[in-house]
């Protein structure tokens, strides 16, 4: 239980917020920065614990958005089931990716172009396609009641997303530990030492890509609850492939906190900069290239790593050079 | 007696115009040590490659504990206990030395503790005991290389295939390893190790093959192979083991 104490602390604290803080501005600012956390988490499934590189993750959160919406407004499925078949489909289309770019054994920067053009497919696919409303989006009807999963206070939404946020994390952590998550890690180190020692690198993978395609589909599917609004542009658009990817990668990719410190710096700079610029269009963008760059400069292993590696320099043991895997 | 544990049986492995292996046939009896030897570019990494699953035969076949394993996948070949290093150290970096042995462990651990258990006792075996909460990348080569060991160990192999793991230590190191290697021999794993030091060879190896581009050109006990003129001439050039004769003459 010892190892899930930092988890139940942070969680606890996140908790409290709504009860001090009554700002629907700043409520709305952590649902989003929780709910990109979710997104990096997923991502942080596949590619920080296993190394591999999705630039596509769009195709699992819009997948989970499109699937609550759709299923609510075309075939009446109550919101909560809706839901949670969305985070299934998320799964789906991970094993479908996975097990068409791992069997084929793509790595590196071809699996990263083939996931992003797969995220591309269906953005092109759902902007036509009479099912997702096509260019005009799928709109979710307002129905301010529980069992509609709409709520008129903000701080509901709140504790939901932080719920999901929780059990990716205690996900993320009970990976960590287990031997699926040894072998995850042992194919991001080094895929032919692993198979020597009996790990079968294309099933281990493409069961990461599962894990990582529902959790970043429900993102999706709160994404859908929230705005009740999807369209192919947001939902499979590269804007949240880029947030899933970079949040973890700052934050500290392959950590349990990774993403979720990672979105809510990204989170906080995105506002600060649109504070002190105005409405100008795309500067979020540049923001975040700017911190990526200096992440990567200084701290190679995101802020978690800069962390220890302050610590270490601040206790004067003698650092080891660092030297970043992949 | 029962049938060897590995049986090679002329294996041949092609790169375009390269036959890098050819019609190579090895047998290993179980529970001893087997030593493959030859000249620089002979082809005993790609026969270790193929039957270790790393690599496809052109042709042949390869059987282990009576089954034919030619061309299964190296993690099922490790299930059914093989276990190979590799000539150049593969160790996880980012990974402590205790992870790095976990992840072996795990094959037939799935329990964390069980795993580690079996990390812990392995290290000792092969003397990493002090340094399993070390970066692995911060390893000498020597400590590299009981690494490599350590994590094959810990999938609990019947057959190991060693490849060039004294190759880069210093006398006194090879002194420290070779008495482990014996241990896992008395344990009951079957050795299959290449190795270009020969002293380690002749006291380890109860039989030795010879690979010379890519053909088994010799087969005995060391001391039979060392004294055979189609292996010297394999190492030193043709004609050598004449002029070595002559040598003696005088």
């Amino acid at each position: 239980m010892k190892a899930f104490a930092p988890i139940l602390i942070v969680v606890a604290l996140f908790a409290a917020v709504p009860l001090v803080v009554h700002s629907n501005v700043v409520l709305n600012f952590l649902v989003v920065a929780l709910m990109i956390a979710l997104a990096g988490q997923g991502w942080n499934i596949l590619g920080g614990y296993g190394g591999q590189y999705s630039f596509g993750h769009a195709a699992f959160f819009g997948t989970g958005a499109y699937i609550t919406a759709i299923l609510q407004m075309r075939y009446g499925v109550n919101a909560w089931i809706g839901f949670a078949i969305g985070i299934a489909a998320g799964a789906l289309v991970g094993a479908i990716i996975g097990a068409l770019t791992f069997r084929s054994g793509l790595r590196g920067s071809y699996l990263a172009l083939v996931t992003l053009a797969f995220a591309e497919v269906l953005r092109i696919l759902a902007s036509v396609a009479p099912i997702t409303g096509a260019g005009v989006g799928t709109l979710i009807k307002l129905d301010l009641r529980a069992q509609a999963f709409q709520f008129q206070s903000r701080a509901v939404f709140y504790w939901i997303i932080l719920a999901l946020v929780a059990l990716s994390l205690v996900i993320a952590k009970l990976i960590e530990r287990s031997r699926f998550g040894a072998w995850l890690i042992a194919v991001r180190e080094n895929e032919d030492a692993a198979q020597a020692l009996g790990v079968d690198a294309a099933t281990v993978k493409a069961a990461a890509m599962v894990i990582s395609g529902a959790i970043t589909a429900a993102a999706g599917c709160f994404y859908a609850q929230y705005f009740l609004f999807v369209d192919s542009g947001i939902a499979y658009g590269t804007w949240i492939s880029i947030e899933a990817l970079l949040t973890p990668i700052i934050g500290g990719a392959g950590t349990v906190f990774g993403p979720l410190i990672g979105a809510l710096v990204v989170k906080a700079l995105g506002e600060g900069a649109q504070l002190f610029t105005g409405d100008a269009p795309g500067l979020d963008l540049v923001m975040y290239g700017a911190v990526l760059v200096l992440v990567i400069a200084f701290t190679p292993r995101g802020l978690i790593g800069g962390v220890a590696q302050a610590r270490q320099w601040l206790t004067r043991r003698p650092a080891k050079a660092e030297v970043g895997h992949g | 007696m029962a049938e060897p544990l590995l049986i090679v049986e002329r294996i041949s492995r092609r790169f375009g115009g390269l036959l890098a292996v050819n019609a190579a046939s090895l047998i290993v009896p179980e529970g001893r040590i087997t030593a493959l030897i030859g000249p620089n570019g002979a082809g005993k990494t790609t026969l270790f490659a193929i039957i270790s699953g790393f690599l496809k035969a052109t042709g042949g076949s390869v059987r282990y504990a009576g089954e034919d394993i030619t061309d299964e996948p190296p993690h099922r070949l490790a299930r059914r206990g093989i276990a190979r290093t590799f000539q150049i150290v593969q160790p996880f970096a980012g990974l402590t030395v205790r992870e790095n042995i976990l992840v072996g462990a795990h094959l037939r651990h799935r329990a964390r503790e069980a795993a580690l258990a079996v990390a812990e006792q392995v290290a000792c075996e092969v003397g990493l005991a002090d340094m399993l909460d070390r970066p692995a990348d911060t390893l000498t080569v020597a400590g590299r290389k009981r690494l490599e060991l350590a994590r094959t160990l810990a999938t609990e192999p019947r057959l190991l295939l060693l490849d060039e793991v004294l190759a880069g230590l210093n006398p006194s190191e090879i002194r420290d390893i070779v008495p482990v290697i014996r241990g896992l021999c008395v344990r009951g794993i079957t050795i299959v190790m290449i190795e270009h030091v020969m002293q380690a060879v002749m006291s380890l190896a109860e039989h030795v093959f010879v690979l010379a581009e890519g053909r088994m050109i010799a087969e005995g006990t060391p001391a039979q192979v060392a004294a055979d003129a189609t292996v010297v001439e394999a190492y030193l050039g043709h004609g050598a083991a004449a002029k070595l004769g002559g040598a003696h003459g005088h």
